[in-house]
């Protein structure tokens, strides 16, 4: 009772419109997605943005509302999970605690009734590469968290899959676990993998793994992209405040200025201007103290904290907006400043974003 | 909360304490073993090595006990009868409970209607079975009404009744022990096992049934002993002279015709060491098996 899951090689896997609903709350919108063979994809977004749902959608464990899966011409969405055959890290690992370490890693071999030989060898090679050589026979229970994750990525691309999904593998290790994971992760990938879809919230994370990704929100995808576009060109409101563009000033948009009551500050319109509403965002790490003048913003310090390199410091605007900079210089709470930042580090979007009311810009002028 | 209040809110030292304060919690329910289980049962040992007729020696008891297979004999049929039971229970559970893991309104639903027969006691249902199982009683009159018989087959006052009655009475326990321990395996552990590749049976029998052997056991040994200490339904539904003279009837015959404490005694013990053997027996199983928690690794 084997059945052949092996898709082989294959060029891209594509998503078509799919969505998922639970009961009247709609977790996943007309998501489309193509992914080429060799790429490593992020899903990012804040929780509850429909991630997991994603990702459950993809390895057959929810079926879709409506929508496709393609690999390459074959409709893979109307497959059971156990014939898709894609290999899944869970965000808690799910090994099966009563076998050894050995057996978890060879059970999907077995269950695709590989020859004990052939199994045996594989298990070995694998267990090589996520380096859990003197853990082999031990149970789950008895491993480190890092340990069982290991373990969990080794089980899940022994079959060597056409796609692995892994969802938020790293959120329960240490900081010094998780950069190292991190390089093992994408070094399985760049050494086994055909393709990689990975999901987290960390927006570190997957700028520092992904050739792709994609910002997710409500069940939407925001934005797709290459880790320089999100970061430096971000689409939408949303996607440039998972970004790191922390501060807002909203205001009255003209041209490439906004203002603010008596601040004016230049920027880069980032989509079509529709309203005069705009919203400017821009990073606490490019705001710092300047000696007045262009594009400078006036503000009471109200906290400061110690940041090693620099000061990070808070301050207030006269019309009571609050803004995170930095400082190289000593400041203290109560100083009066005044705070710059580049034009170009500045982008400017509709306020309201995509859900803008028609008659808004009419009515505020 | 200011940072001047925070010295004062700090724990007194504590002092070393011998005796765990809480264990002092456990005191009324050891005094309710020692009064209601522990002295009984010290009485009642003590008893059974004091023979009616002190001349035959302090052993006579247990020796009239398996000379006599009026006795003796006791303990096979009761066997035979908690046995068959105990397995067709467990066997049943196993199935039911695997396809209601899943919450749901259903598994409320049953959930519910098997509390009533646990509540209703053995009596009550023997009673009732013997309507709708005797030779007038529903069963009969349907299978009479099909054609699938042409008299009424006897279901009661013979072996087939007393298991009947063990079954119904037994089974709702049996389920719901069974049911409670398979909610309890993470059901990411078959999603995981799907993903590679495990179908419904291979989820079933590579993950769900290892993890559940140990409970099984558990639910194996508490039904047993429920169903080898069979005593209304056997003399109701049963041949209590024959076929299902089960030792608890010899227990009782000793004590309340014979008026024989002391051999009453000495049976009450041998029925208890055999349930003691079997419980054992199956749970010593448990040490060939995995008995750890039954999640999914961290968190
Ligand atoms: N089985 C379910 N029934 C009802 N609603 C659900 C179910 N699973 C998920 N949801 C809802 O769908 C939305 C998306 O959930 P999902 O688990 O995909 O979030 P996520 O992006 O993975 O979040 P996190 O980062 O917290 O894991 C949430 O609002 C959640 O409440
Ligand atoms: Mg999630």
């Amino acid at each position: 009772m084997t059945q052949r899951t092996d898709h082989g090689d294959f060029r891209e896997l594509r998503l078509d419109r799919i969505n998922r609903t639970f009961g009247s709350h709609h977790a996943l919108r007309d998501m489309s997605l193509t992914i080429q063979v060799g790429e490593f994809v992020a899903l990012l977004g804040p929780s509850g943005c429909g991630k997991t749902t994603a990702l459950n959608c993809l390895a057959g464990l929810l079926p879709l509302s409506s929508g496709a899966i393609w690999l390459d011409d074959r409709r893979i969405d109307v497959l059971p999970s156990e014939k898709r055959g894609f290999g899944m890290v869970f965000q808690n690992y799910a090994l099966f605690p009563h076998m050894s370490v050995r057996k978890n890693i060879g059970f999907g071999l077995a269950m695709r009734g590989v020859a004990k030989r052939e199994i045996a060898e594989r298990v070995d090679r694998a267990i090589r590469m996520v380096q859990l050589g003197q853990h082999a026979d031990k149970l789950p229970g008895q491993l480190s968290g890092g340990q069982q994750q290991r373990v969990a990525i080794a089980r899940a691309i022994v079959i060597e899959p056409p796609l692995v999904l892994m969802d938020e593998p790293l959120s329960n290790l240490d900081a010094k676990l998780r950069l190292e994971m991190r390089a093992e992760i994408r070094r399985i990938h760049t050494s086994v993998g055909r393709a990689t879809v990975y999901v987290t919230h960390d927006q570190e994370e997957a700028l520092s793994l992904a050739d792709r990704i994609v910002v997710m929100k409500d069940g939407l995808v925001r934005q797709v992209g290459t880790p320089e576009d999100l970061y430096h060109r971000p689409a939408n409101l949303d996607v440039a405040r998972f970004m790191g563009f922390r501060n807002e000033l909203a205001g009255e948009a003209e041209g490439n200025v906004i203002r603010h009551r008596d601040v004016a500050l230049q920027g880069v319109r980032r989509d079509a201007g529709a309203t005069r509403q705009a919203v400017a965002v821009f990073r606490p790490e490019d705001l710092e103290p300047v000696a007045a003048g262009a594009n400078g913003i006036p503000v009471t310090v109200t906290a400061v904290e110690y940041g090693g390199r620099e000061f990070h410091l808070t301050g207030v605007t006269a019309g009571g907006v609050e803004l995170l900079a930095r400082s190289r210089e000593r400041v203290v709470v109560g100083d009066r400043l005044t705070l710059g930042v580049a034009p170009e580090q500045v982008l400017m979007f509709d306020a309201g974003g995509d859900a803008a009311p028609r008659g808004f810009a009419a009515a505020a002028e | 909360m200011t940072v001047d209040a925070l010295p004062a809110a700090t724990l007194p030292e504590r002092q070393p304490v011998r005796i765990d304060r809480a264990a002092w919690l456990a005191l009324p329910a050891v005094i309710f073993v020692l009064a209601l289980f522990i002295f009984p049962f010290g009485y009642g040992l003590v008893l059974s090595f004091s023979p009616l007729e002190a001349a035959q020696g302090w052993l006579a008891n247990y020796a009239k006990f398996f000379a006599d297979p009026a006795y003796y004999g006791t303990i096979a049929k009761t066997l035979w009868l908690a046995l068959p039971a105990t397995l067709i229970n467990v066997g049943a559970s196993v199935p039911i409970a695997y396809r209601m893991r899943v919450p749901s309104g259903g598994q409320r639903f049953v959930t519910t209607l098997l509390v009533i027969p646990i509540t209703l006691g053995t009596v009550l249902i023997a009673d009732g079975l013997l309507t709708y199982l005797g030779p007038q009683g529903w069963v009969n009159r349907i299978l009479l009404g099909l054609g699938l018989v042409d008299s009424p087959i006897r279901l009661v006052h013979n072996y087939t009744g007393v298991l009947l009655s063990l079954v119904v009475s037994g089974f709702p326990f049996t389920f719901l022990l069974t049911l409670s321990y398979i909610t309890g395996i993470d059901p990411v552990l078959a999603q995981a096992a799907r993903t590679l590749g495990a179908g419904p049976w291979r989820q079933f029998k590579e993950i769900y049934f290892p993890l559940l052997l140990p409970g099984l056991a558990v639910a194996f040994c508490l039904t047993f002993v429920q169903a080898f200490s069979v005593f209304p339904s056997a003399v109701l539904l049963g041949a209590p002279a024959g076929a299902t003279r089960v030792i608890s009837i010899a227990a009782y015959e000793a004590a309340f015709e014979n008026y024989d404490f002391p051999m009453a005694s000495a049976v009450a013990m041998i029925m208890g060491l055999v349930q003691l053997a079997i419980t054992v027996l199956v749970l010593s199983g448990r040490r060939l098996v995995y008995r750890g928690p039954v999640g999914g690794g961290k968190g």
